[in-house]
C-alpha cells in the first residue's frame, strides 16, 4: 500500500465518522423528537450504544493488548452500581413504601441510610465514583496479575473468578445493595423526570457523544508509540520486555482504563434501561460481551462496535419474533462467524472482494462459463 | 454500517406492522405473554406460556370474548425474557408501546416483576402476575393472581400448630421472597404464643436491637448444607420442631439429601416448602421428599370434575400442540400455573363486564370483584388487586404429586402484612 492510497483511506475514514456521528447525535434524536423515530426504539438504540462500550473495551483488552479478560461485565456494572446508588436517592419518598430511603432499605428494617449511602445524593460524587471505584478495583486486581506476570488462559480464568466474586457480594441482601433484585423504579436523574420523552433522548445523546469520544480516544491511542507497545506485548510478550519495557506497566494502564470505560457504558445503561442487579455482573454477561467482539471483529476499533449492535439487535427481534428458536438461529450464526468469517463482519467486504472482481470481470475460462451460466 | 441496520429493522417494523394491521381487522385483540423461555427460569415459566396459549385457544374455540356485541380472537404477543431483567423491561416496553397489547400475561421471579414495574405504570398496562411472592406491593397496573404470604405461609403454620408442632426452623434462600416471608412468620408466629427461642435459623438485629431479618439464608445455587442441616438436627433434638423452607429450585436436592442422610424424616421433623410445586417435581427428586408438605392455592390432585377437565382438556392440547420445542411427556398441571388461566378468565370477566379493553375501565370492573369458578375452586377479584382463593395443604407423594391434608376456603389476599400481627 502506498502513502497516498492509504491517506485517500483514512480520509474515507474520517469521512464516515463524521456521518455516522451526526446521524447518532443529530439526526436520531431530532427524528424522535419529530415522532418519526419512536421512544421505544430510541432506546434500544442507546441500550446498544451501551453494550458497544463494553464491547470496545473488551476489545481493547482483547484485540489490541492480547489480554482476554472475562470480567469487564464487573466494571460495566459496578459504574452501573455506582450511578444506580444516585438514581436511587432521587426517589426520594416516592418508592413503594413511601420512606425517605430506598425500598430495599425498609424491607431490610433500616429506618435510616447507611452512612456510605450519604454521599450519593449528589450526582457530582457518584459520577466521581463510576471512574473511582471501578478503577481501584482493576488497578489493585491488574497489579497483583500483572506482577505475578499471570496471562494466556489463566487470566481469563481469574477475571472471570473475580466478576463471579462481585456478583456473589451483590446478591447478598446485607451488602445493602439491594440484593438479588437491586435497584430499580428510578423517576428522575437531574431533576428530569424519566417519564418525559425527552430524558431518554438526552441520555441517548450522551451516550452516543461518549462512544464517539471513546471511539476516538482509543483509534488515537493506536496510532501512539503506547499502541505500538501494547500490540507488541501482543504479539511477543518475551521479546518486549527483553527491549527493556515494563510490560506489566503497559497491561495494568491498559486494564485500568477498559475497566474506566466498562463502568461509563454501565454507567449510562442504567438509567436508560431502568434496572441494575447482580446477575449483569455474572461470567456469562462477560461472555456475551466477548461473542460480540468476535462476531464484529477482533482489534478493529469499529468491528467490536458493529458486533455490539447487529447481535443486541438481531436478540431484540429474534426474542420477539421466534421466542421458541432465537437461541438456536443465535448461537448458528457465531458458529457460522467463528468457522467461515474468522475476522467477524468487518471482514465481509474485503471476503467478498475477490467474488465481486469475479463476477464483474469474469476473464478466466472458469468465471466466463460461469458467467455464462448466469446469463442463461 | 448502522444506518443500515436501522433501515432494515425500519422495513421490518413496517411489514409487521401492516401484517399486524391486517390481522386486527379480523377482530381479535392482542395479548401479551412475557415469561423466560430461555435461561435458568426457563423450566418454570415454559409451563405457563404453555398454559397460557392453552387457554387462548380454549377461549376462541368457545367463541372469544364479546365486547360491545363483537367478539374478539385472542391474538397472543409471545416475547421470551430470556431469565434476562433489563431483557424484561425492554419486552414489556415492546409489548406496550410497540404492539400496543390489551393486556400481559407474564413474569415469576420478584426482581422480573420489579424490573417491567415502571414500564407497566408508565405506559399504563396491566400485568398479571400469577407466583407466590412476598407482597409490600400493591400497584394499580398489575393484577397480582400469585398468592400473598397470608394465602400460603400462615396458613401452613396454622396447620403446623395444630398438628401440635411447637419449634420452627425458619430456612430460604436470600432474595426478597423469603426474607420478607420469614419476618411475617416471626411476627405470626410470636402472635400466636410461639416462644422467640422457638424459632431457629438465626436473627440479625439493627443498633436498636430490632430484629431485621429472621431465619438461615443461603446463596443461589447453594450446595452445600452439611452445617445447616447438623444446625437443624440439633434443633430438632426435643421433637415437636419442623422445617419452613423458602429454598429456591435446585438448592433444594442439595439440601434433602444431607437432611434424608443426617436421619431426619418427615415424621421427626418436617419440612413444608413454598417453592416446590408439581411442576418442580418433574426436576427434583420426588421420592427423596415424600411425606414433606407443600402448601399452594391448587394441587392437580384435587378431586372435582372441573380440575379433571382442566387437566385432561390441557394434556389433549398438549398433544396436538405444535408450537416448536414445547415438552409433551410426564407433564403436570401446578399451582402458578391454574393461577394464570385463572387470570386469563378473570380478565375476559373483567373485559366483558366493562364492555371496554380499556385499562382503567378493566381495573374498575376487577375492583367491583368477579368471580371465576377454575380448577381449585372459586376465585374472586379484590379491590387491592389481589384474589381471594382457597388454599391446600399436601403432602408429598412419591409420584411428585400431593395427597391433600387439609384446605381453607375463600382466603383473602392481603399484601401488607409487616406489622400486622401483634
Amino acid at each position: 500500500m502506498n502513502d497516498s492510497s492509504s491517506s485517500s483511506r483514512a480520509r474515507l475514514e474520517i469521512i464516515a465518522i463524521a456521518v455516522i456521528a451526526t446521524l447518532l447525535i443529530v439526526v436520531i434524536p431530532v427524528l424522535n423528537a419529530q415522532g418519526v423515530i419512536s421512544n421505544f426504539h430510541l432506546n434500544l438504540w442507546g441500550k446498544y450504544l451501551c453494550y458497544a462500550l463494553l464491547a470496545i473495551s473488551v476489545d481493547l483488552l482483547w484485540g489490541h493488548t492480547g489480554l482476554l479478560s472475562l470480567g469487564q461485565a464487573l466494571f460495566f456494572a459496578l459504574g452501573g452500581y455506582m450511578h444506580g446508588m444516585y438514581l436511587m436517592r432521587m426517589i426520594g419518598d416516592l418508592g413503594q413504601h413511601k420512606q425517605p430511603i430506598p425500598d430495599f432499605l425498609v424491607f431490610l428494617g433500616w429506618t435510616k441510610l447507611p452512612a456510605f449511602w450519604e454521599p450519593f445524593d449528589s450526582f457530582g460524587f457518584a459520577l466521581a465514583m463510576v471512574f473511582v471505584l471501578p478503577g481501584i478495583v482493576a488497578l489493585i486486581f491488574g497489579f497483583l496479575a500483572f506482577r505475578s506476570r499471570i496471562k494466556g488462559v489463566y487470566f481469563s480464568i481469574l477475571t472471570q473468578a473475580l466478576t463471579y466474586a462481585g456478583a456473589l457480594i451483590f446478591f447478598r441482601n446485607n451488602t445493602l445493595m439491594g440484593g438479588n433484585n437491586g435497584f430499580t423504579d428510578f423517576k428522575f436523574i437531574l431533576g428530569f423526570d424519566f417519564r418525559d420523552p425527552a430524558t431518554p433522548r438526552w441520555l441517548f445523546i450522551a451516550t452516543a457523544v461518549t462512544l464517539l469520544l471513546v471511539f476516538l480516544g482509543c483509534r488515537w491511542l493506536h496510532t501512539t508509540k503506547f499502541g505500538l507497545v501494547q500490540r507488541a506485548v501482543r504479539d511477543g510478550e518475551n521479546r518486549v520486555l527483553f527491549s527493556g519495557y515494563a510490560s506489566a506497566h503497559y497491561k495494568l494502564f491498559v486494564f485500568v482504563l477498559a475497566a474506566i470505560i466498562a463502568a461509563v457504558g454501565g454507567a449510562l445503561y442504567v438509567p436508560q434501561v431502568g434496572i441494575i442487579n447482580p446477575s449483569e455482573m455474572t461470567p456469562d454477561k462477560s461472555l456475551e460481551a466477548v461473542v460480540w467482539v468476535a462476531v464484529g471483529g477482533r482489534a478493529t476499533l469499529i468491528g467490536p462496535i458493529i458486533g455490539a449492535i447487529s447481535v443486541n439487535a438481531l436478540k431484540s427481534w429474534a426474542t420477539r419474533a421466534i421466542p421458541d428458536l432465537w437461541l438456536v438461529l443465535l448461537g448458528g450464526l457465531f458458529i457460522l462467524v467463528v468457522l467461515f468469517l474468522p475476522g467477524g463482519l468487518v471482514s465481509l467486504p474485503k471476503r467478498l472482494a475477490p467474488l465481486w472482481q469475479k463476477f464483474r470481470r469474469p476473464s478466466a475460462p472458469a468465471a466466463e462459463s460461469a458467467g455464462k451460466a448466469a446469463k442463461q | 454500517m448502522i444506518t443500515k441496520f436501522g433501515k432494515l429493522l425500519g422495513v421490518g417494523a413496517l411489514a409487521l406492522g401492516a401484517l399486524l394491521g391486517t390481522a386486527r381487522a379480523a377482530d381479535t385483540v392482542k395479548v401479551g405473554v412475557l415469561h423466560s423461555l430461555s435461561g435458568t427460569m426457563a423450566i418454570s415459566e415454559t409451563s405457563l406460556r404453555d398454559v397460557l396459549l392453552f387457554t387462548f385457544d380454549e377461549i376462541n374455540a368457545a367463541g372469544g370474548i364479546k365486547v360491545g356485541g363483537k367478539s374478539y380472537k385472542i391474538e397472543p404477543v409471545v416475547v421470551d425474557g430470556a431469565s434476562n431483567w433489563p431483557l424484561f423491561a425492554e419486552k414489556a416496553k415492546q409489548l406496550l408501546e410497540q404492539d400496543k397489547v390489551a393486556v400481559t400475561f407474564g413474569c415469576w421471579t420478584s426482581v422480573s416483576r420489579k424490573s417491567v414495574l415502571p414500564v407497566f405504570e408508565k405506559n399504563n398496562g396491566l400485568l398479571f402476575y400469577p407466583v407466590q411472592y412476598e407482597g409490600e406491593e400493591e400497584s394499580q397496573n398489575v393484577a397480582y393472581t400469585a398468592e400473598a404470604v397470608n394465602q400460603q405461609a400462615t396458613p401452613a403454620v396454622d396447620y403446623l400448630l395444630e398438628q401440635g408442632y411447637t419449634k420452627f426452623y425458619l430456612l430460604g434462600s436470600d432474595y426478597v421472597y423469603p426474607q420478607t416471608t420469614n419476618l411475617v412468620l416471626l411476627e405470626y408466629l410470636l402472635s400466636k404464643g410461639v416462644p422467640i427461642e422457638n424459632i431457629g435459623g438465626g436473627f440479625r438485629k439493627d443498633e436498636s436491637g430490632k430484629i431485621i431479618s429472621a431465619g438461615k439464608y443461603t446463596p443461589f445455587g447453594h450446595t452445600d448444607y452439611q452445617q445447616i442441616v447438623a444446625e437443624i438436627k440439633q434443633f430438632a433434638a426435643g421433637g415437636g420442631a419442623a422445617v419452613i423452607s423458602t429454598l429456591n429450585g435446585d438448592t433444594n436436592v442439595p439440601f434433602f439429601k444431607e437432611y434424608a442422610a443426617s436421619g431426619l424424616t418427615a415424621d421427626t421433623c418436617p419440612v413444608v416448602s413454598f417453592s416446590i410445586s408439581e411442576d418442580e417435581f418433574r426436576g427434583l427428586p420426588a421420592d427423596q421428599l415424600v411425606g414433606q408438605l407443600g402448601c399452594w392455592t391448587y394441587f392437580q390432585s384435587i378431586n372435582t370434575p372441573a380440575n379433571k377437565k382442566f387437566v385432561s382438556d390441557f394434556k389433549a392440547w398438549l398433544a396436538k400442540s405444535t408450537v416448536p420445542g414445547i415438552v409433551k411427556e410426564g407433564r403436570v398441571t401446578c399451582s402458578p400455573m391454574v393461577l394464570s388461566y385463572n387470570g386469563v378468565y378473570l380478565w375476559k370477566a373483567a373485559v366483558e363486564k366493562a364492555g371496554t379493553f380499556d385499562v382503567d375501565a378493566v381495573r374498575e370492573a376487577w375492583k367491583s370483584g368477579i368471580s371465576f369458578d377454575g380448577p381449585a375452586g372459586k376465585v374472586t377479584t379484590q379491590p387491592n388487586m389481589h384474589l381471594t382463593k382457597n388454599v391446600y395443604i399436601g403432602e408429598t407423594k412419591s409420584d411428585g404429586q400431593f395427597k391433600i391434608l387439609q384446605s381453607f376456603d375463600n382466603v383473602y389476599g392481603e399484601p401488607w402484612l409487616k406489622g400486622k400481627f401483634k
